[in-house]
């Protein structure tokens, strides 16, 4: 959907390849730094380097699948119960 | 008992106010009726200011404290930059609603016994099922009466309480307690009630977004953060709270994660907020109480924010759902940069006050050695990110191009979204600002560089997950079943079938029972009705000539002097 020349920066592909190189480099810079700057680990294992980076991307992707399955059994059509006051 | 105007009564007669004027001067009184209440709260001082006489009871309607008056700030504040958010657009009618709301929530805070407590709870009640209403479709209707019926619910489970406590303490003053007897189990239940607590969170996700765009920035300011003030006032320290509030972190991010509809993303992340807050309480320290506070304040601002930014769109375009949203960043840009400053805000990301509030939260569970909960909020503070902080602003603002090309936000709308920006990132850089306001010495200091450097690649990593798995968050037309299941379906299909059954029962003995209560009927009739061919009344209904009946009433005397001497 992003054929259009005069479509805004932020939606052509140069550009989105570029943010994404960008993030890339964040990331990378925010766990070098901790050679640098200490983490004060409050019960020992999160001083470890790279710690929060796992910690956050590890407990964010258990969410997102934990999510996804309880999706398949609570998840319904958003008439679901529109559909149970019509039913009489 | 000095001359002062108790601040919600300003509220209270500004809602009453709204309705009559018109023009210039409804927008004074709409404008300038949360500045005076600002002002009339910091006259406050500490301790109980006014006493009334109640049957029994002292009645205590205004006491002060720095915690009571923190609250009552940001409410009042939310009420002026609400108000200037909503003047233009609302109904008046909404508008006096969420004045009288304001009011109730500013009375809970002032509040120095359960009764009063109690009065202003049920006022909230009533004129927040006001605004669910002005939504003003056929949904919002049905959503305000389940509303209205869960709150009252609690109001009764918490007047219950009260009574018990008052029947057998003889007090009503309001005092930390625990949860130990059913009276303060009572009381317990029915403020989490109001801070939408599990099996009953959804109320708050089922209401809300079917209230009008303006609607919305008011009703997600004060019925749960009211709720986690009584939880501070009555139950600091309270285990039980840790679990609930856990639950609720919890909750808030799942059941976020699967919806489709924007402000629903933003109303189950309330439920995720004050989950911290509630766990704060429940952790009880010094610190973490200071944590709830303040992180209910900065809360307030940058929800309030975030709903504005939604009601925008939907005041734009009519349209709430990700799935018919996207690509608006292009013609919305001050709508867009405010979301997104709410955004970071609701994430905790350093400089914003978000930052500077919730991570109090998290090191009064450190303080405390509590290394499940820590690495829980921590893993919620990720997870806020993943809900809230990006998946709102990515599918509404950016995502695909809906086609949609709305004008930005009307001038009022962004002054009010600018106010509320600013704060949050003035609250994130100053933090000191307002730390001297808390209610006990704050002895935190939130920015080193470890736990900046900490907090960025717990959420930048979190912004990786977002983005690699975002196939598997595409957006679907569903809703999602929560625990009300049991009252809309489990209970209405109980209840229809239980109508069946009589059905099926009135018509297998119908005749037996019909004969038997038609002749009741005719007797009824021949005594007290008009009955026969000739139309006559019965002896009961019919006029008697004045002669018999004193004649009667002769007999009935005489009868009743006899018996009293026998």
């Amino acid at each position: 959907m992003n054929q259009n020349q005069d479509d805004h920066w932020l939606v052509r592909p140069a550009s989105i390849r570029l943010l994404w190189k960008l993030f890339w480099a964040v990331l990378a810079i925010t766990v070098a730094l901790q050679i640098f700057i200490e983490v004060k680990g409050y019960f020992g294992v999160d001083g470890w380097i790279g710690f929060g980076a796992a910690f956050g991307f590890g407990s964010c992707v258990a969410m997102v699948i934990v999510a996804k399955g309880l999706g398949y059994l609570l998840k319904r059509d958003q008439n679901y119960y529109r559909a149970e006051a019509d039913d009489d | 008992m000095t001359e002062f105007l108790p601040p919600a009564l300003i509220l209270i007669v500004a809602a009453f106010l709204i309705g009559p004027t018109r023009g210039v001067l409804r927008h004074a009184v709409i404008l300038g009726a949360p500045l005076i209440t600002l002002w009339a709260i910091w006259q406050v001082p500490n301790g109980v200011v006014t006493t009334v006489q109640f049957l029994d009871y002292t009645i205590e309607p205004v006491e002060g404290s720095e915690l009571r008056r923190w609250f009552a700030t940001i409410f009042g504040l939310m009420t002026f930059v609400g108000g200037l958010y909503a003047f233009r657009q609302a109904k008046w009618y909404e508008l006096a609603a969420g004045f009288a709301y304001a009011a109730g929530a500013i009375g809970v805070c002032f509040a120095g016994d359960l009764i009063t407590l109690f009065l202003f709870w049920e006022f909230m009640a009533l004129f927040s099922t006001v605004i669910v209403w002005s939504g003003g479709t056929a949904a919002a209707r049905a959503a305000g009466i389940r509303y209205a019926i869960m709150h009252l619910l609690g109001g009764i489970v918490l007047k219950v309480g009260i009574e018990g406590v008052v029947v057998h303490t003889g007090s009503i003053d309001i005092q930390p307690m625990l949860a130990t007897n059913i009276d303060t189990w009572l009381i317990l239940i029915g403020i989490l009630i109001n801070a939408a607590a599990p099996p009953v969170s959804a109320w708050l996700a089922d209401a809300y977004p079917e209230s009008s765009p303006t609607g919305s920035v008011f009703l997600s300011a004060y019925t749960t953060k009211t709720a986690v003030l009584a939880l501070i006032l009555l139950f600091p320290g309270e285990p039980v709270l840790i679990g609930v509030g856990l639950y609720m972190i919890m909750y808030g991010i799942i059941y976020a994660l699967l919806e489709n509809d924007a402000r629903r993303i933003l109303a189950y992340s309330i439920v995720n907020q004050v989950g911290f807050m509630v766990c704060a309480v429940g952790i009880g320290s010094q610190m973490a109480i200071n944590g709830a506070a303040a992180h209910a304040f900065a809360h307030i601002i940058y929800k309030a924010l975030l709903f504005m930014s939604a009601g925008v769109v939907i005041y734009r375009t009519g349209k709430s759902k990700c799935t018919d949203l996207g690509g608006l960043f292009r013609t919305m840009p001050i709508t867009t940069i405010c979301g997104i400053i709410g955004a970071l805000s609701i994430s905790s990301f350093p400089l914003t006050s978000g930052f500077t509030t919730k991570t109090m939260i998290s090191t009064a569970a450190t303080d405390e050695g509590m290394l499940l909960v820590y690495f829980l909020l921590t893993a919620a503070s990720a997870g806020v990110f993943l809900h809230a902080g990006i998946k709102f602003p990515w599918f509404v603002f950016f995502q695909k191009d809906s086609g949609m090309r709305p004008k930005d936000a009307p001038w009022n709308m962004s002054a009010a979204m600018i106010i509320f920006s600013a704060l949050c990132i003035f609250m994130g850089v100053y933090p000191e600002s307002f730390y001297g306001y808390l209610p006990y010495d704050v002895n935190f200091e939130p920015y080193k560089a470890g736990k900046v450097l900490f907090y960025l690649q717990l959420l930048l990593f979190s912004g990786l997950a977002f983005f690699l798995f975002l196939p598997l968050m595409k957006r679907t037309l569903t809703i999602s079943l929560d625990f009300d299941w049991f009252w809309r379906v489990f209970l209405y299909r109980a209840g229809k079938l239980a109508v069946e059954v009589g059905t099926e029962f009135r018509d297998a003995f119908g005749h037996r029972w019909r004969r038997v209560s038609s002749a009741y009927v005719d007797k009824l009739r021949y005594y007290f009705g008009q009955s026969g061919m000739d139309n006559r009344r019965g002896m009961f209904a019919s006029a008697w000539p004045i002669g018999a009946t004193a004649l009667w009433i002769a007999v009935l005397l005489s009868t009743y002097i006899v018996v009293h001497y026998l």
